[in-house]
């Protein structure tokens, strides 16, 4: 039986007293590559930051490799939605991968030669190494994608999050970075939230659609009868991968 | 020049000045790029209160005023953790409250009237050499605390969600900072007085910013910078008979337009590159 690395069991999470997501169970198993879906304001990038453990859930638990995801920090790498933050801030380009580096209550904190030669190893792998002495604000938002990456690789992480990963990327470069993240899939769990339905390529092996509650699709389980029920109400997309797969907007059960 | 070194006062002026420099370039740097100036301003103004609360009760000035400006921070600090959208009227209120308590307690002071310019403006001249002592002491402790933590700061700074996914404890160093700017508060307030804090805080890491590829670079860059502002504007007050600490933020405020006029000249010769300096190091 393949391990699962993430356990959200009956998560609740309101905000300001209005419920953001209900009643959310959702299992990963290792070396899954997960795409989480669903309209603007549904709850993914609440759902991936309640993974991650930067938000706590009002009722239910989640886990990380059994553990609270606190807890489980060093083996998560994480790319935040906006790489656009701070860019007039004096620090290099290697010094922001370094950052994927540390750990908490080091103290008298100098980058070991091993930090070094691992970031060195994946900013070549990204194509960012020509920049590491550039000042972050100077980089195109295609570099600094590349280098949001390589700060959440640089501590070889066993699951990797990424939101709107899409977002800072032009339309050709996409799908090469399908096929950096396909390759990646070989080794890394993968749990991206977007909206761009394009994400849904033959390579993404489950979906997940969050709108306030969340429906979980495994690949190998579509049916004649799923696709019956998707096809009864408004049909947000049919991805190209094989099998092809058609996913619906849900309605409240 | 070498004349005024003769003189005890002077001398001390001065290696009060560099201490102040120092200390204010790396704390500085951390609140101009923390964006939390605001804050620091409401930490100096509620110092305010500790200075009339110790003359009041007759306790020595730096531990009123230490421990009044560490409990205003530690109450900023709660604040604005857990009332982030309201934080800025709250810290408002502070700033306030702290400054008309000072000046209560002043009145309500029996005997002589302490002159309030001396805590506005400062008085560098008149710093005793026991002052120098715990000066010197609080840049150790601050120094230190800094190189220790130095990553985290970096990490904290630039992108906190990511600091908080690496197990960094950001509460606890964005509490360590609040206190820290505490501390380096009490200890500017005697030199070049209240009004300046700000500017001392501000204006060195804001030119520093621009010219350097690292917050190091930034805190080094603006130490220097303070020093030299300090040093001319202490030379220019001797020289003309003038307020020292006043002269020394005329000084920073001409080196401070000179940087911006410097940077708008740049970028008009070269459009292309207005955010970098490309002095990456």
């Amino acid at each position: 039986m393949i391990e699962t690395i993430i356990d959200v069991s009956g998560v609740w999470f309101s905000f300001n007293g209005q419920p953001i997501l209900k009643d959310v169970d959702l299992k990963v198993p290792r070396g899954d590559f997960l795409v989480v879906i669903g309209p603007n304001g549904g709850g993914k990038t609440t759902l991936l930051k309640l993974m991650l453990g930067l938000l706590e859930p009002t009722r239910g638990t989640v886990r990380v490799f059994g553990q609270p995801p606190q807890k489980a920090a060093h083996r998560i790498g994480y790319v935040p939605q906006n790489v656009h933050i701070n860019k007039t801030f004096p620090v290099s380009v290697l010094d922001v991968v370094l950052m994927g580096r540390l750990r908490s209550g080091r103290g008298w904190s100098s980058h070991s030669l091993q930090d070094r030669s691992a970031a060195q190893a994946v900013m070549e792998q990204l194509g960012v190494w020509a920049h590491r002495n550039r000042r972050i604000g100077e980089l195109s938002g295609g570099e600094l994608h590349r280098v949001f990456i390589a700060r959440a690789l640089v501590s070889a992480p066993e699951v990797l999050f990424l939101d709107e990963a899409m977002a800072s990327i032009d339309a050709q470069s996409r799908s090469e970075f399908y096929e950096a993240l396909t390759e990646l899939n070989r080794t890394v769990t993968i749990v991206a939230v977007s909206h761009d339905m394009m994400i849904l390529s033959s390579h993404v092996k489950s979906v997940a659609c969050v709108n306030r509650d969340l429906h979980y699709h495994d690949s190998g389980e579509i049916t004649q009868e799923m696709l019956d029920a998707a096809y009864r109400c408004p049909v947000d997309l049919v991805a190209h991968g094989v099998p092809h797969r058609v996913l619906c907007r849900h309605e409240d059960r | 020049m070498w004349e005024a070194l003769q003189l005890e006062f002077m001398r001390n002026a001065l290696a009060a000045g560099i201490l102040v420099s120092v200390v204010c370039g790396v704390i500085g740097t951390l609140v101009v790029v923390n964006r939390i100036v605001f804050l620091a301003g409401g930490i100096a103004h509620a110092a305010y209160g500790g200075i009339g609360l110790a003359l009041f009760m007759g306790w020595p000035y730096v531990a009123g005023t230490t421990g009044f400006s560490l409990l205003a921070a530690g109450v900023m600090a709660a604040v604005t953790l857990k009332a982030k959208h309201r934080a800025d009227a709250m810290v408002g209120v502070i700033w306030a409250v702290g400054m008309a308590a000072g000046i209560i307690l002043l009145d309500l002071t029996p005997g002589y009237h302490v002159d309030l310019m001396s805590y506005l403006f400062g008085s560098i001249l008149a710093v005793p050499l026991a002052d120098l002592w715990q000066m010197g002491a609080i840049g150790a402790i601050v120094i230190f605390v800094v190189a220790w933590y130095y990553n985290d700061f970096l990490a904290m700074s630039y992108d906190d969600e990511f600091a908080r996914l690496r197990n960094i404890p950001v509460t606890f160093l964005y509490c360590l900072l609040l206190g820290m700017i505490a501390l380096t508060v009490v200890m500017i307030i005697r030199v070049v007085g209240l009004i300046l804090v700000i500017a001392l805080l501000t204006i060195p890491p804001f030119i520093a910013e621009k010219f350097t590829g690292s917050l190091r670079g930034m805190m080094l860059l603006s130490s220097a910078l303070s020093c030299a502002f300090t040093l001319t504007g202490l030379w220019l007050s001797y020289l003309w008979n003038l307020t020292a600490g006043a002269t020394i933020i005329l000084v920073a405020a001409a080196g401070f337009c000179a940087a911006v006029l410097w940077g708008r000249l740049r970028s008009m010769r070269s459009p292309d590159q207005i955010t970098g300096t490309g002095n990456s190091q």
